[in-house]
């Protein structure tokens, strides 16, 4: 952790451009090559800051161990990996939820040992506990809706954003359940130790939060 | 289980070596001197306790506890951290000291192993335990002695949060009006979660002014000023006399010179039950976990029978270690006295000599070196005594 540079933490994919905009937005003067760069760090040396671009999955990571002082991360990986940071702000962008999803013809009365596929093992069982339901998960990394078709889970739990993928997979949705948007976090020691500079930057983003939803 | 390879270690523990050792013995010597100075006292207990007594009563989760079986099948737990122990001590076996007690310990704590690196199953806490004085300038020895610890391990930069939990419950209990709804914010700040805190504030039946009050709870960071600030939101005495502990817990530390590095932290909230007053955490800059922290915690002893007021701080060696790392510079030793059997006795004479002007000396005879430029390259000094002419030589 660097004192003179604020290291932000940003989810490569799909947040990525998102997150982008917010922050030039909130007036932070990024530069162009920001849209389009192969490159694992960026420097910002004019507004004193410095960018890693991670997988979303990692960002909490960084942030915790403090290598990053603050990051855009996703509700479902907080949920997932439970780390050790302030979550400050609702930045509300790249809105979704998660759900479960199975095929049609899906029926609960005939699963014996309900298993359910998911990138995300620990939201998933979490949450089925909550609803008094035991299921064995098989974790996945990637491409969740091929299990249910190929016979690997009866039943998934992802992200959705807009079911497309679901309905191109013939799969359908069969339980919403919570509301996914990506939060700003902060490392709880750089919180206090550089408190002006993130308290400013959590200023300026609330601010175009807020305007946002009153427009 | 897969066959073990010869060099593994239990997941989650570390060897010190020799450098880390020098670097953590500087850290603990710095320590110990401070504590000692300020008249603590050590003291040393089992490093395994029941589950039942000083397990449940830690400040430490149920699942991060390291736990075993005795052969009776109570289940034991290696030592999560060192104020608990120090509680059942309180409250019997020097239940009859004169109080204030004012104890010191340097111990390994354990915690539940984990996969991920940086978090170790068992760490150095160094830190005192003041028992028996309810008063403001208690915390505020404590947070002195934490705070010139640190300036004696070498700390070259460091900053201490302080908050007050009494004045968190007394506010959200008086907006809250019950202690399960209160308990349910208390969680949000406990696990640093603003985003539902916010959301739980706008989902209840309250005023706008009652909304507004519990949202201004997040602001309320940054120097004495706050103070005023937390004011104008509570009503409640409890709430006030909270204030009113922190103003003059400021002023004590005013007087002990440490104003400096503190600020003011009212969202801090460390753990769900077990402090109740002030509570503190410090950090060092360039390090992402703080170093250690404490607070009051009046109602532990009574978990041992014994009621009676305590505060205390523990500092994490391991990160303390993490902290002055980049000063790491490997370590030149004293000197070497080289000999062979011939003029054995004149070299041990030697050694003697110099170790009782308080050099360290290390004595190697000549035959057990295979090269002898490197081995002596270590020391700042070699003294030779080989052959069965000549003097006693000494290079460099």
């Amino acid at each position: 952790m660097n004192q003179e540079l604020l290291t932000v933490a940003m989810p490569k994919g799909r947040i990525f451009e998102e997150a982008v905009e917010l922050l030039r937005k909130a007036g932070y003067d990024l530069p162009p090559e920001f849209d389009d760069s192969r490159r694992l760090i960026l420097e910002v040396p004019e507004s004193g800051m410095q960018f890693i671009l991670a997988k979303p999955m990692d960002v909490p990571t960084y942030v915790e161990h403090g290598v990053a002082d603050v990051g855009v991360a996703g509700k479902d990986v907080m949920i997932e990996e439970e780390r050790d940071v302030y979550e400050v702000l609702d930045l509300k962008i790249s809105a979704c939820y998660m759900a479960v999803a199975a095929l049609p013809d899906y029926s609960p009365e005939l699963d014996v040992a309900p298993k359910i596929a998911s990138k995300y093992p620990k939201l998933t069982s979490d949450y089925f506990r909550e609803q008094g339901e035991q299921v064995e998960i098989i974790k996945l990394n990637g491409s969740i809706e091929l299990a249910p078709i190929v016979g690997l889970a009866d039943r998934i739990v992802d992200i959705v954003s807009t079911g497309q993928t679901l309905k191109e997979n013939g799969l359908v949705e069969i339980e919403t359940m919570i509301p996914i948007t990506s939060r700003f976090i902060v490392n709880p020691v750089s919180y206090r130790t550089k408190a002006d500079r993130i308290d400013d930057m959590v200023d300026r983003l609330a601010e175009v939060i807020n305007g946002e939803e009153q427009a | 289980m897969t066959k073990l390879f010869m060099f593994e270690k239990p997941q989650g523990m570390r060897d010190t070596l020799p450098e880390l050792y020098q670097l953590k013995q500087q850290i603990k010597r710095g320590v110990t001197q401070e504590v000692t100075q300020w008249g603590y006292e050590f003291v040393e207990t089992p490093t395994v306790e029941f589950n039942e007594t000083v397990g449940s009563a830690s400040a430490i989760l149920d699942r991060q506890l390291f736990k075993l079986l005795d052969q009776e099948g109570n289940t034991l737990v290696l030592r999560p951290d060192m104020t608990a122990p120090i509680a059942r001590i309180a409250a019997s076996t020097m239940k009859a000291s004169e109080r204030p007690l004012r104890l010191t310990y340097d111990a390994a704590v354990f915690r539940a192993q984990q996969y991920e690196g940086g978090r170790p199953a068992e760490f150095e806490q160094a830190g005192v335990e003041l028992i028996g004085d309810d008063s403001v300038s208690a915390d505020a020895e404590v947070i002195s002695l934490m705070v010139s610890s640190m300036k004696a391990a070498g700390i070259p930069t460091y900053q201490v949060a302080v908050g007050h939990v009494g004045f968190v419950n007394a506010l959200l209990k008086e907006v809250l009006g019950n202690e399960k709804r209160a308990s349910e914010f208390r969680r949000y700040l406990y696990e640093k979660n603003y985003v539902g805190f916010r959301k739980a504030v706008e989902q209840l039946p309250l005023s706008s002014l009652d909304k507004r009050r519990l949202l201004e709870l997040l602001r309320l960071k940054g120097d004495a000023s706050i103070i005023e600030r937390a004011r104008s939101i509570t009503e409640s005495r409890a709430g006030q006399k909270a204030l009113d502990q922190l103003e003059n817990l400021l002023d004590v530390l005013a007087d002990f010179d440490v104003e400096d590095c503190l600020i003011l932290d009212l969202n801090l909230v460390m753990h769900m039950s077990y402090y109740t007053g002030v509570v503190f955490e410090a950090y060092s800059e360039g390090l992402g976990y703080p170093l250690g922290g404490g607070g009051r915690y009046d109602q532990l002893l009574g978990r041992f029978h014994h009621e009676e007021p305590a505060t205390g701080f523990g500092l994490r060696v391991d990160r303390m270690t993490e902290a002055l790392g980049q000063a790491k510079q490997s370590v030149q030793k004293d000197v070497c006295v080289i000999y062979s059997s011939e003029r054995r006795r004149e070299a041990f004479a030697e050694a003697k000599r110099l170790r009782s002007e308080g050099r360290s000396v290390v004595i190697q005879e000549i035959s057990g070196i295979a090269n002898i430029d490197a081995y002596s390259k270590q020391f700042d000094r070699t003294a030779y005594y080989v052959g069965s002419n000549g003097e006693g030589g000494v290079k460099r």
